[in-house]
C-alpha cells in the first residue's frame, strides 16, 4: 500500500486514491478547429514510458481534488505531486 | 520410542494425544507434529505429487516439501497440505497423509513410479501435441485431473473468525533467531516502538538447538517481554514485503472461541530481516527415502525436541556443520556408520574430532543410491569421479536408518527481494546475499551471510547428479536432476523458463530447498555459472497463507455494501422480490398470491396504463449543480441547449464521453437560475460526478460552479398513470397546476413536506416524481397509498418499469448502448443543441465513422409469430441462415398492454429498415423471425404523458 502526498491533505493510503491518465493533456480550446488526426492525437494517443511518468490523480475518497505527480512506472515511486496548473518538475536523476 | 529420557525444551509432564491415520499417538507440549511423529519412530508421513513415493520428514521448519498432512480440526476446519513440521502438537489433534489410495503403506499410484519414463518434465505440455484434441479430453485431462493436486480442499464454510490489523513501528524485526532478538534489543534501548515476528511457536530461532544459549535466551526474551513498546509476535510471518516498508503479517492466534489468525499490516519506519538460511539437500539417486533428513534439521530434533530420528546414522556433508550434527546424534546416543565428506579432504580439525569419537570419514564420497522402502535401510557409499559422478563400481554399502545431508547453506533473501533489493553472488560464501536496495531495511545474521563458512560450492554439489536415476530436486513436486537436464536439452536456457516447464520450485514450499539445487544443474548443463543463469523471481507470500486472512471480516453481510432505498422495509414488508442493481437492492415485482413474475408484471404494467402505479425510483443517481455558471457549466458537459431552460423547467440530458458515445442520461431540472437538480442513471451516479469534477475542476476552472451527490438526501417516489394527478393534487400545496406542464418541476409542499415535485414520465403516462428528504419518503407513500386506493394504486417494481420504458422506447444506458452508441444510433440526435459551438464528445460526432449509413441504430423489433420472446443479447442477422451479425436485441419483454412480446435492437441501418424481417439467434433453436418496426410502440405521439 503506497503512500501518496495529495497536495492539499498529505500523505494518504493508496486506497484513497484513483489514477486518471495521462497529464498535461489539453483539451482544444475549438475543438472543431482540428483536423481528424489531430482530434485523435488528443482523443486517444498517449504516452506509455517505461520510467518516470506524468499522471493525473484524483483524492476521490478524501478531498476530491485532482492533482498531478510524476511517478515511476516500474517502481512505483512518486518523485512529486503538484497541484493543476503548476509546472511539472524534472524527473529525478 | 525414540524419544530420549532428557534434554530438549519440551514438557515432559505435559503429555499429549494425537492421531496421525487414524492411529493413537502421545506427544509432549512444545512438541511440532513432526517431532512427536519422529519421537513415536513414525518416518512415512506422505506419497510424492506425481509418482506416489513414500515420503518423510526432510526438514524441521517452514522449508518442509515433503510432510505435508491433513489436519482435521472438525467441519469446515479440515486444513491440506498442512507442514508437519510446524504445526504445534496440540492435545487431541488429528492428522492424516494425503496423496494415497487406499493407504500410505500400500498406494497403488505408486505405478506412476514405474511410468516416470512418460511422466518427465513438460509431460503434462507434451499432453497438447500428437493425435488430436480427442485424445486431450479422452486420456490426457481426466488422468491429470485424478492425479493433480495436493491434499483435498475443505468442503464446509470456515466458520472461523479472522481479524486485521493495522500497526505502525519504527524497527520491525522479522525473525527472533539470535541476529534478530539482538537487533530488537537494540532497537527498544533507543525507546523506538519495536515489532518482533518469528514464523515459530516459540521465539529464539537456532538457539532453540543450543541448549548452552538458553538460560541467555531467556533473559533477552523477559526484558523484551516486560517493554511496553516491545511488541512480540511468535508463529506470525512476515509474507509480503510492499513499498515503503509496508510489510504484511500472518499470525496464527488459535483462540478458542476467537480469532483464528489476524493479518498485520506494519508500516516500519526500518524493517530488520533476521530471516537467517536455510540448508541445501544434496541430488542422488533415491535422496528422497524416509529417513533422509537434512542434518541440521536431525540436531535440532535432538537438541530442541529430545528426539533421536535414527539410531544407525550416516551423514553426507559438503560442509562443516554436518559434522556438528552428526557429533550430537551421536552424543544423543546414535552409532554413526560414517561420515561421507564430498569435498577431497575434510578439514582436519573435524577429522580429529571424528577419529577421536571413532567415527569413519570417507573423503571424497559420494551415494550412488540408497536402500530401503518406506524408510531408507542402507545406501552405496561411492568414491566422487572427475566430474563428481559416485562411481557405482566401487561402491560399498553401509547399513542406516537415517542419512544426513549438509550441502551448505542458503541464506533467506525472499522479504529483501520482494522489497525489490538486489543481490549479488558472494563467491567465497556460494551464495546470493542482499546488495543495494532502496527502502529502509537492514539485513543482520545468517540472511545477510553473517557467520556463515563455505561449504563444496553449490554447482559441485550437483555436478555428476544429472544422470543419476531418481536424484530428486524439487520432491514436492517430483522434479529431478534429469528433468532439468531435459528441459536444457529441449532448448529451455531461461532459468524462469526452466521453472515453469518442470515446475521446479513451484511447489507450496515455493523451492526453499530445491531452487539453488535446480540452478546449479541448469549451470552444470549449460556451462555457465550460477550468478550468470540468475534466480527466479521471489514472490509473496513467503509461506502460504491462509485465504481467510486475506479475507478478514469482509465475508457475507460484509462482503460488499448493500445500499437500500428509503421505501425498502415497506417492499420487504409486502413481500417484494429484489433484484441487485449495482450495490442496491430494488423491488423487481410485487407479487399477489399465486401469481408468478410474469403474472405480476402484467398487473402492475396495467395498473400504470390504466389507473396509476407508484414505485420507488430512490436510486436515481442525484448531483446539484450551484453557482452562477451552472447552466454554462452544464451547457459545456451535456449536448442540449440549458441556458434558454427557464426555472421551473427540466429537460431530458444525454452526456456523451469525449469519444462521442453515450456514457450516462437523466432529467436536468433548473430550480433557480443558479441552481440545477441533475439526475443520472443509478448506476452512474458516481462515475457521472467523476467525470463532471473532472471538467469543472481541471478544463473549466474559470467557471463559478460546485457539485454536490445528493443521491442520499432525496427519497424519490414515482406516481405514473392516468390517474397520477388525481391522487397526487389533493396532497399538493404551493403549486400553481395551472403553470405545470410536462417537463416541469417546483418547490413544493406534498402531504406537508418541502419537496421537489417533477413532471416527468419514464412509462409514457401522465407522471410526476416527487421529491422529499429521504427520512420522510415513507410517510409521504403512506399518503400517496392512502389518497391512491380509491383509483386503484399499485405499487411496481423495477420489472414493470423496464416494460413501460420499453413500450415507449426510452432507452436504458448500459442496456441499449454499450459504450458504442452515439446519439444518432439512439434516435436522439434532436437532443444537441444545434447552436452550441461545443460539448463533450462534439468533435468526435463528426468523425467519418460515427457518418457511415450503416451504424447500428435503434430500432423496435416484434416477432412475427407475435408470441415466442426473442433472447436479450441475442445476434440479428438477415436470414435465418446468415452467419454475419447485423446488430443484436437489447431489451425483449412480454407486453401486456400490447398482448405481444416487444423488443428493442440495434440494427445496421435499422431505421431503414423498419417492415423488414431479421431474424434473432436462439441458444435452443432455429432463428426466430422478428419484425423490424419503429421503437415507439405506445403513443407515439406523447398524448399520454402530456394529458
Amino acid at each position: 500500500m503506497v503512500l501518496i502526498h495529495c497536495p492539499w491533505c498529505g500523505d494518504r493510503a493508496e486506497l484513497e486514491f484513483r489514477h486518471c491518465g495521462e497529464a498535461h493533456l489539453v483539451r482544444p480550446a475549438d475543438p472543431a478547429a482540428l483536423d481528424d488526426a489531430q482530434w485523435a492525437e488528443y482523443l486517444a494517443f498517449r504516452d506509455n514510458p517505461r520510467g518516470w511518468a506524468r499522471e493525473r490523480w484524483r483524492h476521490v475518497h478524501g478531498c476530491g481534488r485532482f492533482f498531478n505527480a510524476l511517478r515511476h512506472t516500474l517502481t512505483d515511486r512518486f518523485a512529486a505531486t503538484y497541484k493543476p496548473g503548476e509546472a511539472w518538475p524534472e524527473p529525478p536523476a | 520410542m525414540t524419544r530420549l529420557a532428557t534434554g530438549g525444551r519440551i514438557d515432559r509432564t505435559r503429555p499429549l494425544r494425537f492421531s496421525f491415520d487414524g492411529r493413537a499417538y502421545t506427544g509432549f507440549a512444545g512438541d511440532t507434529l513432526a517431532s512427536a511423529l519422529l519421537a513415536n519412530g513414525v518416518h512415512l508421513v506422505g506419497r510424492s505429487f506425481k509418482y506416489h513415493r513414500p515420503r518423510g520428514i526432510l526438514s524441521a521448519g517452514v522449508e518442509e516439501p515433503n510432510a505435508l498432512v491433513e489436519i482435521d480440526r472438525g467441519a469446515g476446519r479440515r486444513e491440506p497440505n498442512a507442514r508437519a513440521t510446524v504445526v504445534p502438537l496440540v492435545e487431541g489433534l488429528v492428522a492424516r497423509s494425503q496423496n494415497r489410495w487406499p493407504s500410505l503403506r500400500f498406494d497403488l499410484a505408486a505405478v506412476n513410479g514405474l511410468a516416470s519414463a512418460v511422466l518427465g518434465a513438460g509431460f503434462y505440455y507434451k499432453t497438447f501435441l500428437g493425435p488430436g484434441r480427442d485424445a486431450w479430453h479422452k486420456r490426457w485431462e481426466p488422468m491429470i485431473r485424478r492425479m493433480a493436486g495436493l491434499g483435498r480442499a475443505p468442503e464446509a464454510p470456515d466458520p472461523d473468525r479472522y481479524g486485521n490489523r493495522y500497526a505502525h513501528a519504527e524497527v520491525l524485526v522479522v525473525g527472533a533467531g539470535p541476529a534478530g532478538i539482538r537487533a530488537a534489543l537494540e532497537a527498544a534501548a533507543t525507546g523506538a516502538r519495536v515489532v518482533l515476528c518469528d514464523e515459530q511457536a516459540e521465539l529464539g530461532g537456532s538457539l532453540l538447538a543450543e541448549p548452552s544459549a538458553w538460560p541467555q535466551l531467556a533473559a533477552d526474551l523477559a526484558k523484551l517481554r516486560a517493554n511496553p513498546r516491545v511488541t512480540l509476535l511468535p508463529r506470525t510471518t512476515a509474507f509480503s514485503y510492499g513499498l515503503q516498508n509496508f510489510v504484511a503479517l500472518a499470525q496464527v492466534v488459535e483462540a478458542t472461541g476467537g480469532l483464528r489468525e489476524r493479518l498485520w499490516q506494519v508500516r516500519a519506519g526500518r524493517v530488520v530481516l533476521a530471516t537467517g538460511a536455510l540448508e541445501r539437500p544434496i541430488p542422488f539417486s533415491g535422496n528422497d527415502r524416509p529417513g533422509v533428513m537434512l542434518a541440521d534439521a536431525a540436531r535440532h530434533y535432538v537438541q530442541r525436541w529430545g528426539v533421536l530420528p535414527g539410531r544407525n546414522v550416516t551423514a553426507l556433508v559438503a560442509h562443516d556443520t554436518g559434522y556438528s550434527a552428526a557429533f550430537a546424534l551421536q552424543d544423543a546416543g546414535a552409532a554413526v556408520a560414517a561420515v561421507l565428506e564430498m569435498r577431497a579432504t575434510a578439514p582436519a580439525a573435524l577429522l580429529a574430532e571424528a577419529t577421536r569419537r571413532g567415527i569413519r570419514v570417507l573423503a571424497n564420497h559420494g551415494v550412488s543410491a540408497t536402500r530401503g522402502g518406506q524408510r531408507i535401510t542402507g545406501l552405496l557409499a561411492a568414491p566422487r569421479g572427475a566430474d563428481g559422478t559416485p562411481d557405482a563400481a566401487r561402491a560399498t554399502p553401509i547399513a542406516c536408518d537415517l542419512l544426513l545431508l549438509a550441502g551448505g547453506w542458503t541464506p533467506s533473501v525472499h522479504l529483501f527481494s520482494q522489497a525489490r533489493g538486489k543481490l549479488r553472488w558472494d563467491a567465497a560464501l556460494d551464495a546470493f546475499l542482499p546488495d543495494e536496495v532502496r527502502e529502509a531495511v537492514t539485513c543482520v545474521g545468517a540472511c545477510a551471510g553473517e557467520g556463515l563458512a563455505p561449504g563444496l560450492p553449490v554447482t559441485q554439489l550437483a555436478a555428476g547428479s544429472a544422470t543419476a536415476h531418481k536424484a530428486f530436486v524439487d520432491q514436492q513436486n517430483d522434479v529431478t536432476t534429469r528433468d532439468i537436464a531435459l528441459a536444457v536439452r529441449e532448448g529451455f536456457r531461461s532459468i524462469e523458463h526452466v521453472k515453469r516447464y518442470t515446475t521446479n520450485g513451484m511447489a507450496t514450499d515455493q523451492g526453499k530447498t530445491s531452487n539453488m539445487l535446480g540452478l546449479a544443474v541448469v549451470a552444470g548443463q549449460l556451462g555457465r555459472s550460477v550468478p550468470e543463469v540468475g534466480l527466479t523471481t521471489f514472490r509473496a507470500p513467503y509461506t502460504p497463507t491462509s485465504f481467510g486472512s486475506f479475507a478478514g471480516r469482509h465475508r457475507g453481510m460484509l462482503f460488499d455494501p448493500v445500499r437500500t432505498a428509503p421505501l425498502h422495509d415497506w417492499a420487504m414488508q409486502q413481500g417484494a422480490v429484489f433484484e441487485p442493481v449495482g450495490q442496491w437492492q430494488r423491488a423487481r415485482y410485487f407479487p399477489r398470491t399465486g401469481e408468478d413474475m410474469h403474472a405480476a408484471v402484467a398487473r402492475e404494467c396495467l395498473a400504470v396504463r390504466n389507473a396509476v402505479g407508484i414505485f420507488d425510483a430512490s436510486t436515481l443517481g442525484k448531483i446539484e449543480v450551484v453557482g452562477p455558471d451552472a447552466a454554462v457549466f452544464l451547457e459545456r458537459c451535456y449536448v442540449n441547449a440549458w441556458r434558454k431552460l427557464g426555472v421551473g423547467r427540466c429537460r431530458y440530458g444525454l452526456l456523451l464521453r469525449e469519444d462521442g458515445f453515450i456514457y450516462d442520461d437523466g432529467v436536468v431540472g433548473r430550480i433557480a437560475e443558479d441552481r440545477c437538480h441533475v439526475t443520472t442513471t443509478t448506476g452512474g451516479a458516481a462515475r457521472v460526478l467523476h467525470m463532471l469534477e473532472d471538467y469543472r475542476q481541471t478544463e473549466f476552472p474559470d467557471l463559478r460552479v460546485w457539485l454536490t451527490s445528493t443521491t442520499e438526501h432525496w427519497g424519490v417516489i414515482a406516481l405514473q398513470g392516468p390517474r397520477a394527478r388525481d391522487v397526487l393534487a389533493p396532497l399538493v400545496e404551493g403549486l400553481d397546476w395551472r403553470d405545470f406542464p410536462h417537463m416541469a418541476v417546483a418547490e413544493c409542499r406534498v402531504a406537508g413536506i418541502a419537496a421537489r415535485l417533477f413532471r416527468v414520465s419514464f412509462s409514457g403516462e401522465l407522471g410526476f416524481e416527487v421529491n422529499v428528504p429521504a427520512s420522510q419518503a415513507p410517510a409521504v407513500w403512506q399518503a400517496l397509498l392512502q389518497a391512491g386506493a380509491a383509483h386503484g394504486i399499485t405499487p411496481y417494481g423495477t420489472e414493470a418499469m423496464h416494460v413501460l420504458r420499453a413500450e415507449k422506447g426510452f432507452i436504458i444506458v448500459g442496456q441499449e448502448t454499450d459504450g458504442t452508441v452515439t446519439p444518432e444510433d439512439a434516435g436522439l440526435a434532436w437532443l444537441i443543441g444545434k447552436a452550441k459551438p461545443d460539448f463533450i464528445g462534439k468533435r468526435s460526432l463528426s468523425r467519418p465513422e460515427m457518418l457511415r449509413a450503416d451504424r447500428r441504430q435503434l430500432v423496435g423489433l416484434v416477432p412475427r409469430d407475435r408470441s415466442a420472446l426473442p433472447d436479450e443479447g441475442a445476434q440479428l442477422i438477415s436470414s435465418a441462415d446468415a452467419r454475419v451479425a447485423e446488430g443484436h436485441v437489447t431489451s425483449a419483454y412480454r407486453s401486456a398492454t400490447l398482448g405481444h412480446p416487444v423488443a428493442l435492437g440495434l440494427l445496421a441501418a435499422g431505421r431503414a429498415r423498419l417492415g423488414d424481417t431479421v431474424f434473432a439467434t436462439r441458444l435452443d433453436g432455429p432463428p426466430m423471425a422478428l419484425e423490424v418496426v419503429s421503437p415507439v410502440f405506445v403513443d407515439p405521439k406523447g398524448e399520454r404523458l402530456r394529458g
